[in-house]
């Protein structure tokens, strides 16, 4: 059940909207702008954005489930990305992210129980020759190895 | 004194702002005045984080250096030393021309860009007129980067050639292949050649505006390349006057929202649109309709960071580097499994095994390599037997495979290709984006009937081989139609992988 909007709330995605619509195809730039401020799209931001742009809140929908960036729900306080990809992998990528999920007692995308941390698949961050890569908050992490990761995840408080 | 720390990602994953931190502190503890730069990566990731100390314009490289080295770096003492880093064998052997500032300059420095030939490319063509301009393009022989190889200089001919009110230059910097980070590279290290070459192209075929997308895993690269766009604006190189010419060009930075297939061509530009990246079915092709209808020249960031060294050493000197059709140089990039993994541009030509084993040094575990991947994950499993393969798009082609990106990603004989099939089946599963049914469905279907194989279900092969016939001649794109070449490859090669689990299970 989606929670209603507050007042506020949709006063500032309707700013975000506006700061965005002299761009040519502002959709992704207006979702990329909601999802930096609130960590995700919030249910109550579709209707809005629906009626800034004259399309249908299906066609926003469509779009924000389309792309695996965007999150319907915020993630944990930190999100750690591991690269699943091929490069990775030649250099144990696939094994260190089975432990790392086993440790945390997750799925990929899954959240630990104490909201601490999310961990998602990426699939490469140009970081092949330095591999297994991951990110944290969007910084690069690069020869990922066991030691590496539990420094990573303590860090994180998960 | 004058100090490199690279700023590139790779160089950062290892360390770089600690060790750029260290070395701060270490100068200023003894009083010494120096200068760090915050330059691009050289492209030898394996001695990253490779700090250069410039001395009476030599450049000593020291690598790879950890924060404890700072002292030994400012006294020189550092065991870490490797001497003048332009005498290294990695860097005499290539033929830097697309990369040829990278790691050298100071990116976000105009000056720094113009004191080592940039703009001289695109102050020849402003002084040229648009077909000019193309027929220079056409001349090099320059074929797109990205992947398919079409020759740049037709695809602008088309959008030189057609009539609208507003033609647009979109940059795919949507460079999701794995074993590939050369957009990441160039645009991190030297991002104003990207935008030379840009402009290049909207004053060659009358676009007035331009878009780059990229790819929201690279957010060091989008930092980089939004500053330098806004300096290029503040310098004049953008805007309603490109240096003073009276010819107009502008550009945006765009971001991707993680799906790989947004770099296949169409679904870009629907992404750009503001739409799911859903393919195209083409015809029309993207030079006639292509961004909101308009004729589009879409080109692959290395495509375009090539042109300003065309205009500024000439057609016929980029096209004196090559093998037969595949013209000028490449920038292989190396990766996985490797001792010396990073960034070789060099000449088409050069046989896969002497990448790998000579240039390279072989694998990073000391054990026989198994297989290389080359072209990100649509491309073939190249065996050993077919290492005197010469790097060139038909030569590739003639072995089944795909220089794609130039990713060359080595697998040791501890690889499970059974496993990694179903990677790519499973990849291209995740990242389809629905539109045509052989990829949608065919992907999901292709890891099942490769879980049956791996179980024991000899059965299953011929279907496996039959899925991909299908996949291969009925998807409207690469993803689809190309996924077959990593199935198939590895089945074709190394069919005892997908044996012994049968004898397994017997």
């Amino acid at each position: 059940m989606p929670q209603p909007q507050s007042e506020p709330i949709s006063d500032r995605i309707s700013v975000l909207i506006s700061e965005k619509l002299g761009l040519e195809g502002p959709l992704l730039p207006i979702l990329h702008a909601i999802q930096e401020e609130f960590g995700h799209v919030p249910q109550g931001a579709l209707p809005l954005i629906a009626d800034a742009l004259n399309i249908s809140k299906a066609e926003v929908h469509g779009v924000v489930s389309f792309y695996h960036d965007y999150r319907e729900v915020p993630a944990g306080r930190h999100v750690v990305k591991i690269c699943r990809a091929e490069a990775c992998q030649a250099v144990g990528g696939a094994a260190l992210a089975e432990a790392t999920l086993a440790k945390l007692g997750v799925e990929w995308h899954g959240t630990t129980k104490n909201g601490a941390v999310t961990v998602e698949p990426v699939y490469c961050l140009g970081l092949c020759a330095c591999a297994p890569a991951a990110m944290v908050d969007g910084k690069v992490v690069g020869r990922v190895d066991a030691a590496k990761m539990t420094k990573l995840l303590e860090e994180a408080g998960a | 004194m004058r100090i490199y720390v690279p700023r590139d990602s790779a160089a950062k994953a290892l360390g770089a702002d600690d060790v750029a931190r260290a070395i701060a502190e270490e100068a200023a503890r003894r009083g010494q005045t120096i200068e760090i730069v915050r330059n691009g990566t050289r492209g030898m990731i394996w001695l990253e984080p490779l700090v250069e100390v410039e001395d009476g314009g030599i450049r000593r490289g020291f690598g790879a250096v950890e924060p404890g080295d700072a002292a030994g770096i400012l006294d020189g003492s550092s065991a870490k030393a490797l001497g003048p880093v332009e005498d290294l064998d990695w860097m005499k052997r290539q033929t830097r021309l697309t990369f040829a500032r990278c790691g050298v300059i100071d990116p976000l420095s105009l000056a720094d860009y113009g004191a080592h030939g940039g703009l001289t490319g695109l102050r020849r063509a402003l002084a040229m007129s648009g077909q000019q301009i193309v027929d220079e393009v056409k001349t090099s022989g320059l074929r797109g980067r990205g992947g398919a190889g079409f020759p740049t200089g037709i695809k602008w001919q088309t959008v030189h050639d057609a009539a609208a009110p507003q033609k647009y230059i979109v940059c795919n910097a949507d460079e999701g292949d794995s074993g590939t980070f050369a957009d990441r590279m160039i645009m991190e290290g030297d991002p104003f050649t990207l935008i030379e070459g840009m402009a290049i192209a909207g004053i060659g075929t009358g676009a007035t505006k331009g878009y780059v997308y990229i790819r929201s895993e690279y957010p060091d690269a989008i930092e980089v390349m939004q500053q330098a766009v806004r300096i290029a604006r503040e310098a004049g190189l953008l805007g309603a006057d490109v240096l003073g010419s009276g010819r107009a060009f502008d550009m945006e930075i765009r971001v991707g929202a993680g799906a790989y297939v947004c770099g296949e061509e169409t679904s870009l530009l629907n992404s750009l649109e503001g739409k799911r990246g859903i393919v195209r079915a083409k015809p029309p092709l993207p030079a006639l309709e292509g961004l909101f209808g308009r004729p589009t020249v879409v080109n692959n960031v290395l495509s375009l960071a090539t042109v300003p060294v065309i205009f500024e050493k000439g057609a016929a000197h980029y096209a004196g580097f090559g093998l037969g059709r595949s013209r000028g140089t490449m920038p292989i990039q190396i990766a996985g499994n490797v001792k010396h993994g990073g960034l070789f541009e060099t000449a088409f030509g050069m046989p896969l095994g002497e990448l790998i084993s000579d240039i390279a040094g072989g694998t990073a575990s000391g054990r026989p390599v198994k297989a290389v991947q080359v072209g990100g994950p649509l491309g073939a499993y190249m065996p050993v037997s077919k290492f005197d393969t010469p790097f060139g798009y038909e030569e590739f082609d003639g072995q089944g495979g795909l220089i794609g990106h130039a990713g060359v990603v080595v697998f040791d004989d501890t690889a499970d290709m059974l496993k990694m099939a179903r990677f790519a089946m499973e990849f291209c599963a995740v990242e389809s984006c629905g539109k045509c049914t052989p990829c949608r469905i065919g992907a999901v279907r292709g890891v099942e009937t490769i879980d049956r194989i791996g179980r024991g279900d000899a059965s299953a092969l011929p279907i496996l081989t039959d899925l991909c016939e299908t996949m291969k001649d009925g998807s409207l794109c690469a993803l689809g139609g190309f996924t077959p070449f990593p199935v198939m490859s590895a089945l074709t090669h190394f069919p005892d992988d997908f044996a012994c689990q049968k004898e397994a299970a017997e």
